[in-house]
């Protein structure tokens, strides 16, 4: 059974209280060593928008949130609630707490894209066939999709993969949306749609987002706080005005796009 | 062999005598905690079979019955006809050298029914069904639909393993009845139609044969063959390896694997069938 104490963190958190919490968490996979005694406090209802080069574990972070990978040491709170130790079924109400968009979308390849997005729904006990159509019509009207509940995800786009995908992840109105590269694959103004949407998501829901991403447009436009990963540890954090200023060369070159003499170093030997 | 060459005898500097065992028992190691860790994901599918399905899961083992059960009926009924047909013809010389073809009948039939039927059947499902189960849950898994199973709350084994367990344990003794039906008139074709054995001697000595025991023998075995079939296969697919190689590689091993074990429990469970038969009925040594 879930802890007495996970039980009492139904209450809203304080204004700018961290909704989840990382203290000195590791992380590896074989030698690669992904974190390395990383701490990081995200407040509830901002938007903290965590960027890095690829592979530097961002997508990690995001999994190990919700439980879908465990720490190697280290702790991780939601709501002042430990719940890296939580077994799978003691997760499941913390993770019906959560949205989770995935990279590459993830949707059931056998179900219509109406099914996917009702999943969760269903996932939650609810029963009326009515109050389901009606939900997944609007979150597919939200993300400019309404009317292909019957397609198969096979039948889609990339991009509007993706964007059923974010439909799935907002259709219970979760307390906390991690986005792992949400326009990735999109085209500008489509982009913009989806940086609207997570920003309508914190202001009337309340919605505290995690979004993964490269996009320096779409990082500015939507984050509350920017954290910049690198070498399993966190070596920029700060407002977007805060980072868009940051003096540190490595930062500077990630938001502007520039590589490095080391990285251009083997096209030199071409 | 060139100066340059690497010298891979066994006095190559680092090479130690304890080697092979220290690669023995890392092996051994490794088949232990593979054999546990199926262990306990059969154990955790057959939890979730007593708790029962979702609401979801109803409908998915529904058409998974459907794609396992009535469009494998086609191949199996087949492969079964054949194998009947086969069997009355390496037989009958046999039977007709001693004078007992007229009891070709019970021979076919009772070797269909209690072996061949269902052994062909589950390596048939084993290849058609098993195949498609692990491909189909390994790309889930690569794709981070599993993952995204699990983020919604809902437990991969009990959302997708469970429908695919019950169809395929619920499917296997019906497409075996199938198999041994059809199995069983491929005999007949061949021993009265082409052979010229008397149709009702074919019929009555077979019937005598086929006693309640060994149609049950052959519906048990289907049982567990299916049971065999689905967990490994989606054993398989949930442990699969990234990419298209990793689900490719395995699906090969979910095939092996299933075949290996079809034909190992086959020879486990005839024996303790038979066991069973010489306890209650003493008198009646079963004929084959």
């Amino acid at each position: 059974m879930l802890d007495p104490v996970c039980k009492a963190a139904d209450e809203r958190m304080p204004e700018g209280a961290a909704i989840i919490r990382f203290e000195n968490v590791s992380k590896r996979f074989g030698p690669l060593v992904v974190f390395n005694n990383l701490s990081l406090d995200i407040p509830a209802d901002e938007t903290l928008v965590v960027m890095g080069p690829s592979g530097v574990g961002k997508s990690v972070l995001l999994k190990l949130i919700v439980g879908l990978l465990r720490p190697d040491s280290g702790e991780i709170y939601f709501h002042g609630c430990r719940i890296d130790t939580l077994s799978e079924g003691e997760l499941e109400p913390i993770r019906k707490r959560f949205g989770f968009l995935f990279q590459m979308g993830a949707l059931f390849d056998s179900m219509t894209v109406g099914e996917n997005v009702s999943f969760p729904l269903r996932q939650q006990g609810i029963r009326s066939d009515a109050h389901i159509r009606d939900v997944v019509h609007e979150k597919l009207s939200v993300v400019g999709l309404e009317g292909i509940e019957q397609k198969m995800p096979g039948d889609l786009s990339g991009g509007q993969r993706k964007r059923v995908a974010l439909a799935r992840a907002i259709a219970m109105n979760p307390e906390v949306v991690l986005y792992d590269e949400p326009t990735t694959g999109l085209d500008p103004i489509r982009s913009d749609v989806i940086n609207e949407l997570i920003l309508k998501l914190k202001e009337e829901l309340k919605v505290t987002g995690i979004v993964v991403t490269h996009d320096m447009t779409s990082a500015f436009k939507v984050a509350d706080h920017i954290v910049m990963l690198l070498d399993g540890k966190i070596i920029a954090r700060g407002t977007s005005d805060e980072i868009r200023t940051c003096k540190d060369e490595r930062v500077c070159r990630f938001i502007h796009g520039r590589a490095s003499e080391e990285d251009l170093k083997a096209l030199h030997r071409m | 062999m060139s100066a340059i060459e690497k010298d891979n005898s066994p006095t190559e500097p680092g090479w130690s005598p304890l080697d092979p065992i220290t690669t023995m028992g890392s092996s051994i190691y490794n088949a232990i905690q593979g054999l546990g860790d199926f262990g306990r994901f059969l154990g955790s599918i057959l939890h979730w079979c007593f708790r029962g399905p979702t609401r979801m899961g109803w409908r998915d083992m529904m058409t998974q019955m459907y794609e396992m059960g009535t469009r494998s009926i086609p191949v199996v009924m087949l492969t079964g006809a054949f194998i009947g047909a086969v069997l009355a013809i390496e037989a009958y010389p046999q039977f007709q050298a001693l004078g007992f073809a007229s009891r070709l009948g019970s021979v076919v039939v009772v070797s269909v029914v209690k072996q061949i039927g269902p052994v062909l059947t589950a390596v048939m499902l084993a290849g058609r069904v098993g195949g498609a189960m692990t491909a189909e849950l390994g790309t889930m898994k690569v794709t981070e639909q599993v993952d995204a199973l699990r983020a919604m709350a809902a437990d991969p084994i009990r959302t997708l393993a469970v429908p695919r367990f019950l169809a395929c344990v619920l499917m296997t003794p019906v497409l075996t009845v199938f198999s041994d039906i059809i199995g069983a008139i491929g005999g007949w074709l061949i021993a009265v139609k082409v052979e010229g054995v008397n149709n009702y001697h074919f019929w009555h000595y077979a019937s005598q044969a086929t006693d309640l025991f060994t149609i049950n023998t052959g519906l048990i075995k289907s049982f567990f063959f299916g049971v065999a079939i689905a967990s490994i296969a989606c054993y398989k697919g949930f442990r699969s390896g990234s990419g298209a190689q990793g689900v490719g590689r395995a699906c090969t091993e979910s095939f092996v694997a299933s075949f290996v074990v079809i034909l190992v429990m086959n020879f486990f469970l005839a024996t303790m069938l038979n066991n069973i038969y010489n306890i209650y009925w003493p008198s009646q040594a079963p004929l084959f």
